[in-house]
């Protein structure tokens, strides 16, 4: 079929594709997929509007946009899709606040514009964001303690150090935040007798903020930490060998 | 009174992704973000690790005998009863949605005429739903099988909107839920101004709802977009602005109005049809042409725009106050006597992927083979008398306005390619500029309905004087004073810089944070002061000797962080913004007219970042010394340079297929330069600049003659 499922046996679905798809590019593995058949899956989800189901029963989200847009670039297959259409639709889903929802007329949310954000940036279609209004939105989400959250009022957490800062980075604003305050916030969720780190100081660790934190400290600059892409989540030079040799 | 929506995560009932034990633990996808989330740190007692692992074992039995029963496509009563447990323990098991989907499919295809077993099974499937949402009310996969359950044509809306309103009491910034209700109020075809009115009064109760707000902005922007009854912006942004005060003023930190007022203000400030804001030459305008290096020795044209180009031709150039789609020989009509335009060809300045911008160049030829010289021609520029220009929101260019300038070419006498080295520190003498060689454009009267907005603006700027003291209160009214600046006729202009100014540096303290964002304010505000009146900006214009006494503005050690009001600058052919603290160029690709740009002393880290300067096709010299070009791990405008990293087509020349390791290493300095036609560069005092580099850059750029003050080739 193609597609990826999240573990032996379940269903296929683009989330997982594109996972697989990462950890063999990280792995420089590219060539033992039938890129043909990948690239046809991924690319058989595009809707007639331009947008993206996650899998054969037809939820739409923003988020599969991005998934597809990645993966079919790594795979160097974009000409698969309608890329137009793919950025109209996306570009429909822009709010008031400058912010992307998961759907058109979906609230802003710092996830959301992420996704959006990173598949114009792997498309060359960032002109279609206001870099300074989302700019501004983007870098409200720093909060007191220098953490970041995900949309106003909200609790920060250290997986918006991945979502706000790359997007940040993107645009080019990344330095309307405080990053040495953010290095603190990153730092003080580690449990430092075993290791990894949380969403918050203090609450439990788990892979996926261990992930986001050590991400969020390399779009930092932060000593020892590989340079990681912003738009892909691999490191540049994984992303640089597979783009820009032709 | 806010509502404290920690109180409302559900505790876990099992640790599910701790369990170190567990071989083919469910797959981490967004969906599972719940639950990661608040839980606290602490070690598991020897009783809790036990009770966690007898719930993983029944767990993991209750999916093996799921897999089973999908894989054999069994859709008996007891195997869709074992899919319903699953998810009620875990609604993120997404194939067990999958499942029961097609156990439904199955079910009608073969009782479709039974409609009263048809309902019941679609009942059970939305209570299975709503005890999901129960478990976790954010789970994707339980809000699809609902609206999937829903497009089977079964439920009433009423009944959708009710469960709606239990979760909006559980949690009213649940996105699923709003999401949900945009869903289920498009099926009854709910009145966008009902859904108003919902929204009112979510905000009445509790206005610390940006959510509401947000679907406020939307439900509102639609209607005044359609102009419905009883919705004109001259009568309901005025009273919007009243509806967000108390958002902003009951609590200053909290952001929930912040967003909303920012989009009124634009509402206030933005009229939809875009206008004209202003070109290059300037109406009025007298030019001189001359071609190739041959210098002008004509004193007397010293007051005047001499324009020099190896190209023979000059850009003419129209700056919309927005961006537009549509300008071509079509709806612009350029009358002249100068030979060689019949054809116009109207290009915008972007990337290459965009037909939009608000910036438009034609390049108007004046070296024809015609042996008449000196030559004066009046050149007429008629924009929008035929439709076709629009805005990127819809809107046409209405007003047809049209601008006169005269000319004058002059033949060269070809010298000898003297390849001089521009200095950037001698040989400038002051330049007394009239207004209409700057281009002004005073193009308000064009503008509709000018009194509410004023009205609206200076009743904001009372209000916010009295919230002075926060961060809001203060960054509100430097926005408020800027907009009103802007839409104000000329003569009040210089007098609230000042004030804003002033504004942004108290807010570099109060809020240190965000001190670079107040700072780039600042240098917009800056730059809007300087170029306010001709007399604000004569003192930083002079001209330069050497190159025909080209028109050189001189921003230097100003503290800029930010480029601004390009639309005034036009004519400007030498810049000089060295001594600055500028990280990129963004914003100078309208200024097409520069031939010489002087960027050293600031913070410019890569080449990446100079991408805006691949549009200045009369670019020759420049300096980029003394910046932190090599110095980062991390490139902030990678995705704003036009590169196969973005997906941009290239076509390879000798050196790509030559020098691929440097291409590679250096990929930004040879995309940036490689479209550049420069003579003269000067890249020390960058990490970057090291033998390894110097050697490469003239390989990329091969007609350059000097590079860092040595001559390259005799």
């Amino acid at each position: 079929m193609g597609g990826f499922a999240g573990n032996t046996g379940h269903d296929p679905h683009v989330l997982y594709t594109l996972s697989a798809v990462q950890i063999l590019a990280l792995f420089d593995k590219l060539d033992i997929l039938d890129v043909g058949k990948v690239s046809s899956y991924v690319a058989g989800l595009q809707n007639e509007d331009g947008s993206f189901s996650g899998d054969m029963w037809g939820e739409v989200d923003t988020r599969f946009s991005y998934i597809a847009i990645c993966c079919l670039s790594i795979l160097k297959c974009l000409d698969k899709i309608s890329v137009e259409k793919a950025v109209d639709y996306i570009v429909s889903c822009k709010n008031l606040d400058g912010g992307f929802g998961c759907t058109p007329g979906a609230e802003s949310h710092a996830g959301q514009i992420f996704c959006c954000v990173g598949a114009l940036a792997i498309t060359g279609s960032l002109h279609h964001v206001d870099k300074d209004l989302l700019g501004w939105w983007l870098c409200e989400r720093q909060v007191k303690s220098g953490g970041l959250n995900g949309r106003p009022e909200k609790l920060p957490d250290v997986c918006y150090s991945w979502w706000v800062l790359s997007s940040l980075i993107m645009i080019d604003r990344v330095h309307w935040i405080d990053k040495a305050k953010l290095v603190k916030f990153i730092l003080d969720c580690q449990d430092l007798e075993n290791g990894g780190i949380s969403d918050r100081p203090d609450d439990a660790v788990d892979i996926f903020h261990t992930y986001f934190g050590v991400a969020g400290l390399s779009l930092l600059e932060y000593p020892g930490v590989k340079a990681i892409d912003p738009a892909y989540a691999l490191p540049v030079d994984v992303i640089n060998r597979i783009l820009l040799t032709k | 009174m806010k509502p404290d929506r920690n109180k409302f995560s559900i505790e876990e009932p099992l640790s599910l992704s701790l369990d170190r034990s567990r071989d083919d633990f469910q797959p981490l996808s967004s969906t599972s973000e719940r639950k990661m989330h608040g839980r606290p740190r602490k070690a598991y007692k020897p009783e809790e690790e036990a009770a966690s692992a007898s719930k993983a074992a029944k767990l993991r039995s209750l999916q093996t005998q799921f897999m089973s029963i999908h894989h054999h496509k069994i859709y008996t009563k007891e195997a869709i009863d074992l899919s319903r447990k699953l998810l009620e323990i875990n609604p993120e098991a997404y194939t067990a949605w999958n499942y029961r989907k097609l156990a439904v499919e199955d079910t009608l295809s073969r009782e479709e005429s039974n409609q009263d077993l048809v309902k019941s099974i679609l009942d059970e499937e939305l209570k299975v739903v709503e005890s999901a949402l129960r478990q976790n009310f954010k789970s994707y996969g339980a809000w699809h099988h609902r609206k999937w359950v829903l497009s089977k044509g079964h439920s009433s809306v009423g009944n959708e909107l009710r469960l709606l309103d239990k979760f909006q009491s559980l949690d009213s910034r649940n996105f699923h839920a709003w999401n949900y209700r945009r869903f289920a109020v498009e099926l009854t075809n709910r009145s966008k101004q009902d859904e108003l009115k919902y929204t009112e009064d979510i905000i009445s109760k509790d206005f610390s709802n940006y959510s509401a707000w947000h679907n406020r902005s939307v439900l509102l922007s639609s209607l005044l977009a359609r102009k419905a009854e009883g919705f004109t912006p001259n009568e309901k942004i005025p009273e919007e602005y009243k509806l967000v005060h108390d958002a902003i003023f009951t609590d200053e930190d909290d952001q929930s109005g912040w967003f909303y007022h920012l989009w009124l203000l634009d509402q206030t400030v933005n009229v939809e049809t875009p206008l004209l804001t202003s070109s290059w030459p300037s109406h009025g305008s007298c030019i001189n042409l001359s071609g190739g290096d041959g210098c002008l020795n004509d004193s007397s044209s010293s007051k005047l725009t001499t324009f020099c180009s190896d190209l023979g031709s000059f850009p003419l150039i129209l700056y919309f106050d927005q961006p537009v789609s549509g300008v071509s020989s079509s709806t612009v009509a350029v009358d002249s006597e100068l030979r060689g335009n019949e054809d116009l060809v109207w290009e915008p300045v972007s990337n290459k992927n965009s037909r939009v911008s608000c910036v438009w160049v034609a390049r108007l030829n004046y070296m024809s083979s015609e042996p008449c010289f000196p030559k004066e021609y009046k050149v007429k520029v008629r924009i929008g008398n035929s439709p076709g220009i629009v805005s990127s929101r819809g809107c046409n260019f209405s007003t047809p306005y049209e601008f006169v300038f005269t000319a004058h070419v002059h033949d060269t006498v070809r010298e000898d390619s003297q390849e001089v080295i521009v200095s950037w520190t001698d040989g400038f003498d002051i330049w007394d500029a009239q207004s209409k060689d700057l281009n002004f454009l005073v193009n308000l009267d064009q503008q509709m309905g000018l009194k509410w907005r004023q009205e609206a603006i200076e009743e904001e700027i009372e209000l916010f004087r009295a919230l002075s003291d926060s961060k809001i209160g203060k960054l509100t009214l430097a926005r408020l004073l800027m907009a009103k600046a802007m839409i104000s006729e000329n003569g009040v202009k210089g007098v609230h810089y000042e004030e804003i100014l002033e504004l942004y540096s108290d807010l570099m303290v109060l809020d240190s944070s965000h001190y670079r964002y107040y700072k780039d304010e600042h240098s917009v505000a800056l730059l809007h002061k300087v170029t306010s009146s001709t007399e604000s900006l004569s003192r930083y214009l002079f001209q330069y000797r050497d190159i025909n006494n080209s028109i050189c503005l001189r921003l230097n050690n100003l503290s800029l962080s930010r480029i601004a009001s390009v639309e005034k600058l036009l004519f400007v052919q030498m810049l000089d913004l060295s001594h600055n603290e500028l990280h990129s160029t963004e914003g100078l690709e309208a200024m097409q007219l520069i031939s010489c740009l002087n960027l050293s002393h600031n913070r410019i880290r890569s080449f990446s970042a100079l991408d805006s300067l691949r549009h200045l096709k009369q670019l020759r010299v420049l300096d980029v010394s003394h910046n932190n070009i090599g110095e980062h791990s991390v490139d902030t405008t990678r995705y704003l340079c036009s590169s196969p990293l973005s997906n941009s087509e290239w076509t390879e020349d000798e050196v790509g297929r030559q020098m691929t390791s440097l291409v590679t290493k250096y990929w930004d300095a040879y995309f940036v330069l490689r479209d550049l036609d420069l003579k003269q560069l000067d890249i020390a005092g960058n990490v970057i600049a090291g033998d390894e580099f110097s050697s490469f850059v003239p390989q990329v750029v091969p007609k350059l003659v000097w590079l860092d003050g040595q001559k390259l080739r005799s």
